[in-house]
Formats: C-alpha cells, structure tokens, sequence
C-alpha cells in the first residue's frame, strides 16, 4: 500500500498544515514538512524497482460496473515528477517559511500548497483516466485559490479568475477527450489504453479525441493562444510562482503530452498540432519576455517560451526528442524555481521588481546575487550548466526531423533564434539588476535576506551545476526510466555528455549565446521598435470576451426565465406533451390483447357524477367557494372508484383525506381574496384550453393502453406471503407496515416536515384578515353554532372509539395507521370547526410538533428493536397469544410501528389545520381585496 | 369499461392543468388537487381494473394487485401534506407580497413581458 500513501500523506499534510495557526511558524513549517519528507522516502525506496524496468500497480475497486476504480500506478515518467513535485515542494515550503510577512496567513498558504501537491501527486500517480482528470482539475482548484492568496488586491482575484477559467475550460476539453479515449479502447485503465495505440489512431474519432486532450495540455502549459493566464497568475505569492507556475502544475500539460505519447503521437496531425503550437509559444514568450520590466514577467514569459520548447521537442519525430523533452523538464524546474525563489528575495529585501528601478544589486547581496546569474546563465544554456546539455540536444534533434518537408531547415534556424532570445533576456535579468548603474527610489534599503532563505536556491543551483558537469552521475537513470516509460518500452541509444566534438549544435549554441549577447547591447533599438507597435492587450481581449459572453447569456436568460412562474408551468407542460406523445405515434395499435369489460349502470352514473364535477369545478373557477364544492364532488367520487374497483383501503383513505382538505382549502380561503380577476386574455384561454386538452388525451390514451393489456405483477409475492410472513390478511396494510416499511417511514417523515413546514410558515404571519367578506357583508358575530358543537362534543368519543377499531383492524381487514390517524383528525377537527380554537386550547394543551416527533420516533425504534434480535433493520415479529376470556389473539411488532403512524398522521394533519385555524381567531383589521 | 375510466382520467388531467396554468394561487391548489386525483387513479389502474376482488386474503377466490394500492395510498396522503404546504405557502406569498398572483404582482403592474 505504499503507492497509495504517497498522495494520502500529502493529503494529510495539508489538513495538518492548516490546523497550525496557533503555533510559531518554525513549528508550523516542521509539521508541514514533516508528511512530504516522509513521502519522499517512501519514493526513494519505491525507485530502484522502477529503474529496473518495473512498473508498481495498486487498485482499489470503487464502482466496477462504471470502469471506475481508484487505482495507482507508479513507473519511470511518474517517479520523475513525482520526485520533482515532493522534492521542490519540500524547498518551497521551506523558503514559504521567510517569505511570508507577519500578517499573511501561513497555515493558509500551507494546506493549499500542500492541497496542490496532492492534486499533482494524484495527476502523476493515477491509473485510471478518470481518476487522473479529477485530480487535474483538483489541480486548478487549488491554483485558484494560490493565485487568490492575496485575495484583497485585485489583480490577484483577476488573475486567480482568468487562470480558472482558461485551465479549467480547457479541463472540460480533456473530460470529453478522455471519455472519448476511453469508449475507444473501452477500458479507463491507463495500461490498457497505452497498450491500445493501433485501436486508437485507427478510429474515426481519433482526431477529435487527440485535439480535446491537446487543448487541455495547452491550456495547462500556457502554449500559445492560451499563455495569456499565466503572467496574470504571477499575482500569486513567489513561492507560488516558484512551485506552481514554473515548476510543477505548468508541467501538468507537458505531463500529459508524455503519458499519451504511446498512444497517441506518431501521426502527422499530432506532429503538426504539437511541433507547430510549441515553435510559436517557444518564440513568442522569449521574444515578449525581453520587454517585460517586471522581473516576475520575464520569467513568467521565459516559462512560456520554455514550455513552447519542451511541447515541440515532443512534437518532432524523432524518439530522442522525446528523451531530450524530459531532460529539459528537469532542468527548467531547477533553474527555473531558484530563479523565481531568488527574484522573491530581491522583491523581499528591496520591496520592488521592476528592473527599471532595481540596479547594481551587486554590492547589497553579493552571495544571492552569485546564485540567481548561476541560474540565469542556466536558463540561458551556457556550457557548464545544465540548460546547455538540453538545449545542445534540442539543437541536435531539430537538425535531425523531417516536418516541414524541404522547409525543414527553417526549423533549427528558429530555434537558434529562440536561444538568442533566451540569452538576451537571460543576460538582462543579470545585468539589470545586480550591475547597471545605482537603484532608483527603491522602497526599501536593500541587503541581504535571512540565511536560510537562500538554502534552497543552494540546494537548485549546486544541482544546476552538478547536473551540467557530470551529468550521468546522477540523471542518468531517472532519465533512462522516464525515457522508458514515454517511449513505451524502447529507449534509443544516447548520451548526455557536456562535449560532443565540434558539431553543428555546438556552432547554433555559439550562435545563440553571440546573437543573444549582441541583441541585449542593442536593446535600446529594440524597445524603441516594440514601443512603436499596437500594443496587443491579451488581459483586455480576454476581459471583453468574457464580458460579451456573460451579457449575451445574460440576455438569454432572460428571455428564457424572465421570472414569470406561469410561463414556466406552460413551457414544462408542453415539454412534457411532446416527450409523453411522441412515442404514442411509434406505438402500431392503442388497446392491448385484453378483453374489455361491459360498462354498467352504476359505472355511468359514477363516472358522469365525476366529470360533471370536474367540468364544473373549471368553469366556475373564480367563484372560489363554488368551484371547491365542485371539487369536493370529484374528491367523493374518487373515493367511490375505489371502493368499486377492490381497494376499501383507498377509499377509506380518499374519504377522510378529502374531509381535511375541504376544510383546510375553506379554511385557508378566508385569508385569501374570494373570487379571481379575470385576467387572462381570450388568447392565453385558447391556449392554455389546447394544452391541457393535448395533454388529457395523451395521459387517457397511455392509461388506456395500458389498462388494457395483460400484465405479469410481482405482487404474486405478497399475496403469498403477507399471512405466513407478515402475520396479516390485509395485503395493503401489510405491504405499508412490513414488506415495504422503510418506505413509510420515509413517507411519515415527509408528513411530519411538510407540518412543522407549515409551522414556520405561519410564524410572524403579517395578518390580512378581512372583516368584511367579498360582498361587503360584515362575518357573523355568531361565530359557532351551538346545535353543531353540542352534537360534536357527543360525537367524540364514539368517532375515537372507531378510529382506535379501525386502528387494531388494520392488519387484517380495510383500516390501519394513516386511516385511523385521519379518522382521529377528523374528529378533533369538527371540535375545533364547532368551538373555535380558543375554546379547544383551555381544555386541551397539546404541542403538536412533539406528537409527530414521538410518532416518527416510536416507527423508527420499532424498526431498530430488530436490531437486538441480530435481524436486519424493520424485521417484524407476530405470535398468537391465548388470553383467558378475550381468547386467541394475535400481537405483532407492525401493530407498533403502525402505532407510529397512526400518532405522526393525526400530529400532522391536527397541527396544519390548527395553526391555520388560530390565526383566523386572531385580531381583525379592515383590508382591501 | 377501461375506455369510460381512461376517459375520466383523461379530463382529470385535462381540468387539473388548465387550473394549474392560472395566475391566481388558489385555482393552482384546486388544480394540483385535481392533478393528483389523476395521478393516483393512473397509478392504481396500473394494478388493472377488477371488481370484488379485494386483497383481503381469505375473502374471495382471486385478488386484485395490492402493490398500486399501497403506493396510492401513501401517495394520497401525502399529497394532501403537499396540499396544505402549497396552500398555506400562497397565503404566506400573499401576505409578504401583497398579492395572490403566482407571479407575485399582476400582470399589467410588470416590467417584463409575460
């Protein structure tokens, strides 16, 4: 398992990290360390399997059907990076440690960097596409919110914003990339789609797949058109900078130009797409970072033209290049983040970094300024170093491809262009800054940085250095693995050596460095040129793009959720036309095989009774106390329907329930106006009659087709079982309380949240109650007939007695629970309609909210007690006892549970009807209508 | 017989929506109710129509499907919570708002085109 605590210890650093607030920095700084150090170990000893030639797997299965599993996977190309993003991290974390002022947040920056790291880790690590794609956008996330760190200064928002969009857009291009990859080869599995090269170049959608995940590479990697975000993300702290933004999350792209390279390179479009995106980045960034006066922006460009680099070498089609690829991924991370940690420095100790301000550092900080020109002479390829060894074999691979045809010369041309740039903005960083005269107006009296500040630059540079002078001591191996990997299995003979002979390479190298030299000591042409050119603002045209997209969807929207809740209901209606009728039209004959039977008298008279009802209910709809008695009719016949058709239980139900709702629809009518305005125009009628007509004929014909065919039910179970395993005759009932009891808990539950709902609804109510009703009469101060409330307060008892019978009935004849509870209800609640509300409450004191909670209670715990009995969660128990006198009898855990929803339905309905009701006793006051 | 039941819940469904698609809140409640009549009558006839048949065990030879009718039967129940919920929410809608439109002012007093 130790692949697997790579990232989860990186993981568990972060949430460490960000627990350390309370500490000092030193031993918040330890603690953090403390997991990637242990991690890093844990590598080292994984990588003597690796360079044998070996590849170490680990899978956890998470959703097998779906392809998906957590899986890990650790071979050359991974162990390079993640040697790179453990080992840099380490550094940067530690220099963090003195970067940081007083009032920044260390934890913060902590658990994000360490959040990062994972994410990356995840990226490298990962053996299922998937997976890897979460962590790349992981990756972005966490980006974000480094970018942000500063959150109070704007550009950092800015930049925080644009760097999510452009990597995150381009995340979603990879998403559909690599589901594409994975229907390709139809498996998510990294090994399997490596393996599958033939399948994959061979398929009509190779080329979309390959153009989605290159555009997210891109994206990631800053290559031309989509570098714009990462100057802007230089807002970041430089740690950041130095860790994200050159080292480790820019790589991400290249990352994965090298972990499909065995599957996807090798065609024409891809050295095309590839070579072609990487020369123009390459050319662009060196030739935009000579004009950058901000230190963080040259070297933010020279990460750009870099990355341009390391993308072409992988697009030229030779198999060295790829080898020279991931030497110059090693290298720019070690030149590249001492570089970014010593411009820190110098923006730490003199409060500045623009180059126009910042001369003759030299004198201030001799020792800082010795490491970043050994750095800066790194970047620019002198020999010695080791950006000369890969840029000698990059200059050797361009002389060595085919791409353009007989216009291939222009290749290594522009690369020795490319490397002049790079020296002269390279010679500039070192002769701006530490020489050049006296600083002008800087913020601070520059000098020294703490001591330990510089001990991770010493650590890059004595690794630039050791690298550039014996570069198979210790690069050899990890290069040889990684090469491995990227090239699937075959790595050509070669040799990093700092002296080849005097070769063409070495002549472009001269070139470059004589070119470069030449070019900074004319530069003064050069800016007075690029100042005289439009300046082309990538920040503005990005700003505007987005600002059009937002205001054209914007306007969509509203043209589509304009805020009138009406016409959604329309438009959902006709949407649920077209979906619901359209496969009527593909069906051949409506009515099934089964036979009909005849209708009779009684039928008719009911169903007449029904739609005279309905109808009327529509066409007196705003008389509103007319059309809820035209309802109540539909409600009463329903409930006949089912008493014809075999279910006594619903119509049991249906009754009571309809009792409730007429009462509550009554009740909730005084609140409200008594009669609807005629609003709607004839047209809007027309339509909306064609709509609901459309739509009735839809669902009569689908309940038509389908009543009239036979069918097979998997009801034949409980009719088989309900006396043997549920101990009742009554299927239905004991379908609710038993076979499917989970279900009514659920649906109890829903009662008891609809009332407290309710409940907080009717808290704080601004009272509009009318005095008056809509004819101008004043309400009857006779408020509650005496006759009714003599007769009620009789009637109680009996009518609990019946609901307690219909209660204990329930299991094995019509009845139970929800009848009973509604039976209850109705009771009460003819106490409440005959005495008001102020009369029930100084009799009775009941806390409603308490009953259903006790109710839900009593059905859950009957549910558990089967727990202490070893049986799964609901099972029911039943026995038949002999009773002397009262006789056999037979007593079942479901009687309780039911119990439970006898007492939350009677909470429920009771605490609705009543808080409603209490509000009408209230105070009046005159309103208008 | 499954024709004239069909047909009613037909016109169910058809008088249901036509009240939903009103711009007054207490004909949307009626129509809501009127909705879920049609529903649960659609649902029930899932289990087919059959007369004497009740699953009572023991009370005659063959037995309707109990399945719908459990379903239904919850169904109505808590179509009644849901009921109540929509109701007392429009009376909460007109008292904050100080109108009964589902829009939350009438027509001819809105800016935006309906």
């Amino acid at each position: 398992m130790t692949l697997l605590w790579i990232p989860l210890l990186s993981l568990l650093g972060s949430i460490i990290s960000s627990r350390t607030g309370k500490l000092t920095r030193n031993q918040s700084t330890a603690l953090t360390l403390l997991m990637p150090i242990i991690a890093l170990f844990m590598t080292i000893s994984l990588a003597p399997a690796i360079f044998a030639g070996n590849v170490i797997r680990e899978t956890i299965s998470w959703i097998p059907l779906l392809g998906i599993d957590i899986a890990f996977r650790l071979d050359g190309l991974a162990l390079l990076f993640v040697f790179m993003i453990l080992g840099i991290g380490i550094l940067v974390i530690f220099y963090a440690r003195y970067y940081l002022s007083s009032k920044d947040s260390m934890p913060k920056l902590y658990a994000y960097l360490m959040l990062f790291m994972t994410a990356m880790l995840g990226i490298v690590m990962s053996n299922n596409i998937i997976q890897l794609w979460f962590f790349w956008e992981l990756t972005s996330i966490s980006s974000f919110l480094l970018i942000s760190y500063w959150w109070h200064k704007p550009e950092a928002r800015k930049g925080a914003i644009m760097a999510l969009i452009v990597t995150g857009g381009g995340g979603l291009a990879l998403l559909a990339g690599l589901l594409l990859l994975g229907n390709i080869v139809g498996s998510y599995n990294l090994d399997a789609i490596l393996a599958s090269r033939e399948i994959i170049q061979a398929h009509a959608w190779y080329e979309v797949t390959l153009i989605l995940v290159l555009l997210g590479a891109f994206t990631k990697s800053a290559q031309f058109p989509f570098h714009f975000w990462l100057p802007h993300a230089m807002a970041a702290p430089t740690p950041v900078s130095a860790y994200l933004h050159s080292a480790t999350m820019v790589k991400a792209g290249i990352f994965l130009l090298a972990r499909f390279y065995p599957a996807l390179a090798g065609t024409d479009i891809w050295f095309i797409l590839v070579s072609l995106t990487g020369l123009t980045t390459m050319l662009l960034g060196a030739y935009i970072a000579l004009f950058k006066h901000d230190l963080k922006g040259l070297l933010a460009y020279s990460t750009i033209s870099h990355l341009g680099l390391i993308t072409l070498l992988f697009g030229l089609d030779t198999k060295l290049a790829a080898v020279a690829a991931i030497f110059h991924i090693i290298n720019h991370a070690i030149f590249k983040a001492s570089l970014f940690m010593a411009t820190g420095i110098i923006d730490h100790e003199t409060g500045t970094r623009d180059m126009r301000k910042l001369n003759g550092m030299w004198r201030f900080m001799p020792y800082t300024a010795t490491l970043a020109m050994v750095a800066a002479a790194a970047m620019a390829g002198v020999p010695l170093l080791n950006g000369f060894l890969s840029k000698e074999m990059f200059f050797a691979e361009t002389l060595h491809q085919q791409l353009l045809g007989s216009m291939s010369w222009l290749i290594p041309v522009l690369a020795t262009v490319a490397g002049a740039l790079a020296v002269a903005y390279s010679a500039r960083f070192i002769h701006d800054v530490f020489f050049n005269g006296d600083p002008i107006d800087l913020p601070k009296q520059p000098s020294e940085p703490p001591r330990y500040m510089r001990v991770p630059i010493e650590i890059l540079v004595a690794l630039c250095l050791v690298v550039g002078i014996f570069p198979n001591f210790i690069i050899d191996d990890i290069l040889k693995a990684a090469s491995f990997a990227v090239l699937g299995g075959y790595v050509p003979e070669f040799k990093v050596a700092l002296w080849h002979g005097f070769n063409l390479p070495l002549l472009m190298s001269a070139i470059a460095v004589i070119g470069g030299l030449f070019l900074y000591t004319q530069r003064r042409y050069l800016f007075q040129f690029q100042a005289s050119m439009p300046s082309l603002n990538a920040k503005k045209a990005f700003d505007d793009s987005i600002y059009l997209i937002t205001k054209w969807s914007q306007r969509k929207i509203n043209d589509i959720e304009n805020g009138s809740l009406q016409r959604y209901l329309m438009l959902m209606f006709v949407f649920v036309l077209i979906f619901a009728g359209w496969p009527l039209f593909e069906m051949h004959q409506l009515s099934g095989q089964k036979e009909l039977t005849p209708i009779d008298l009684h039928n008719a008279i009911g169903a007449a009774l029904l739609m005279i009802g309905a109808i009327s209910t529509v066409i007196w709809y705003r008389a509103r106390v007319v059309s809820l008695l035209m309802i109540s009719v539909v409600g009463l016949m329903v409930s006949v329907v089912f008493t014809r058709f075999s279910a006594p239980d619903l119509a049991l139900t249906q009754l009571t329930v309809e009792v409730v709702t007429i009462v509550l629809l009554m009740l909730a009518l005084f609140f409200l106006p008594q009669h609807s305005p005629k609003e709607s125009s004839s047209l809007r009628v027309v339509r909306d009659l064609g709509i609901s007509a459309a739509l009735g004929v839809v669902v009569a014909s689908i309940c038509y087709a389908l009543i009239t065919r036979p069918f097979e039910s998997i009801s034949e179970f409980f009719l088989a079982n309900a006396k043997t395993g549920g101990g009742g005759t009554n299927v239905v009932n004991v379908i609710l309380v038993d076979f499917r009891g989970f279900d009514t808990l659920g649906e109890i539950c829903v009662l008891g949240i609809a009332a407290l709902g309710i409940y907080k609804l009717l808290i704080n109510l601004p009272l509009l109650l009318p005095v008056r009703d809509s004819e101008g009469r004043l309400w009857a101060k006779e408020r509650y007939p005496i006759l009714l409330a003599s007769i009620s307060q009789s009637l109680l008892p009996l009518a609990l007695m019946i609901s307690f019978y219909i209660f204990l009935r329930g299991h094995n004849l019509p009845g139970g629970g929800f009848i009973a509870g509604l039976v209850t209800a109705v009771a009460f609640i003819l106490q409440y309609i005959a005495h008001g509300s102020t009369w029930i409450s100084t009799r009775l004191t009941i806390n409603y909210r308490k009953i259903i909670a006790s109710g839900i209670a009593i059905a859950t715990f009957t549910g558990v007690g089967s727990w202490f009995y070893g049986r799964p969660f609901m099972t029911t128990w039943f026995d038949y006892f002999d009773i002397p006198i009262i006789g056999k009898i037979e007593l079942a855990s479901a009687l309780i549970f039911d119990l439970g929803v006898y007492i939350t339905v009677v909470g429920a309905t009771l605490m609705i009807l009543a808080s409603l009701g209490q509000l009408a006793s209230g105070p009046k006051e005159e309103v208008k209508t | 017989m499954e024709l004239l039941y069909a047909s009613c819940v037909g016109l169910l469904v058809s008088c249901g929506v036509f009240l939903i698609l009103r711009s007054r809140t207490f004909p949307i409640v009626l129509g809501l109710t009127m909705f879920s009549y049609a529903v649960n009558l659609f649902l029930f006839s899932s289990g087919r129509l059959s007369i004497n048949n009740a699953a009572v065990l023991g009370t005659s030879s063959e037995y309707t499907d109990p399945l719908p009718q459990a379903l239904v039967l919850t169904a109505i129940v808590i179509g009644f919570a849901m009921t109540a919920f929509v109701v007392i929410l429009a009376i909460r809608g007109r008292a904050d708002l100080g109108s009964d439109h589902v829009d939350g002012e009438p027509e001819k007093d809105k800016k935006v085109n309906v």
